[in-house]
């Protein structure tokens, strides 16, 4: 079975997600559950570290598509970061740069809500 | 068993989604096998991932019952990957290539997969068998 983790970590109001090995249709229910929890704790700025993944297939990327309007109808949204060149050209096939903020690294995607929140 | 192919190998698995790691790795060890490089055998990875989940969850959905197999042939520069299943059939060819703008906007989920094997494969070919059983080939050729 493939290995896949979720540890979440907050710097001031930004959530970050660090996620781990493999995210596909078996594991994205568990990614699930944490942007479930993130919403009931109407936790809505987020962060996705990719470091650590080395794979995601399309159920992975549908989890981001099924939440990330909550987060940006409540003044929040999904940003990514860290990915692997490979991760990120499924993301890139799928269009995701059009919609979604993605960086180099995890800090400045969370300076980049910090800067949006002086606004 | 003798074959005409320089590589045959199969595979089968019950149709749950906690056996898409032994579908990647039977995937990746045939493809590396065949002479791809690890670009191409990440995208024939991920490809062969797309049908399998299209398979248990449009023809056995989500049961962990079902049996899907999965041969793997290559010959000629031609890598070929079968899967074929005794699930509900399942028409994929009729699902239209997404309008991605649509796609995110609609929150639509569904076909994505789809979208993503027409764009990682050279070739995709469905059949279904007098309704008793699905097959989709995925054909890559090595360069």
């Amino acid at each position: 079975m493939a290995e896949f983790n979720v540890n979440k970590h907050e710097v001031g109001s930004v959530n970050v997600l660090d996620l781990k090995g493999y995210l596909d249709a078996h594991t994205a229910p568990e990614l699930e559950r944490e942007f479930n929890k993130l919403i009931d704790d109407r936790k809505y700025k987020v962060v996705v570290n990719f470091k650590d993944l080395n794979y995601i297939s399309s159920a992975g990327l549908g989890v981001f598509m099924a939440y990330v309007e909550t987060m940006r109808e409540n003044k929040g949204d999904i940003k990514f970061s860290n990915l692997k060149q490979d991760v990120y050209n499924i993301f890139d096939l799928l269009g995701f740069p059009m919609l979604y903020e993605f960086y180099e690294d995890e800090s400045e995607a969370i300076k980049n809500f910090n800067e949006q929140n002086k606004d | 068993m003798k074959t005409k192919y320089k590589i045959d190998r199969k595979i089968e698995i019950k149709s749950s989604t906690a056996n898409l790691s032994l579908v990647r790795d039977f995937v990746k060890k045939a493809a590396k096998d065949s002479g791809f490089n690890d670009e191409t055998i990440g995208k024939i990875i991920l490809a062969v991932d797309e049908a399998c989940t299209n398979v248990i969850k449009h023809a056995y959905h989500y049961s962990n019952d079902g049996d899907i197999k999965i041969r793997a042939v290559f010959d000629k520069s031609k890598f070929k990957v079968i899967i074929t299943d005794h699930g509900e059939p399942f028409n994929a060819k009729e699902i239209p290539e997404p309008n991605l703008q649509e796609y995110h906007r609609l929150k639509k989920v569904g076909g994505l997969g789809m979208f993503l094997m027409r764009k990682l494969m050279d070739e995709i070919n469905y059949s279904t068998g007098n309704k008793t059983f699905n097959k989709v080939t995925l054909v890559k050729y090595l360069k």
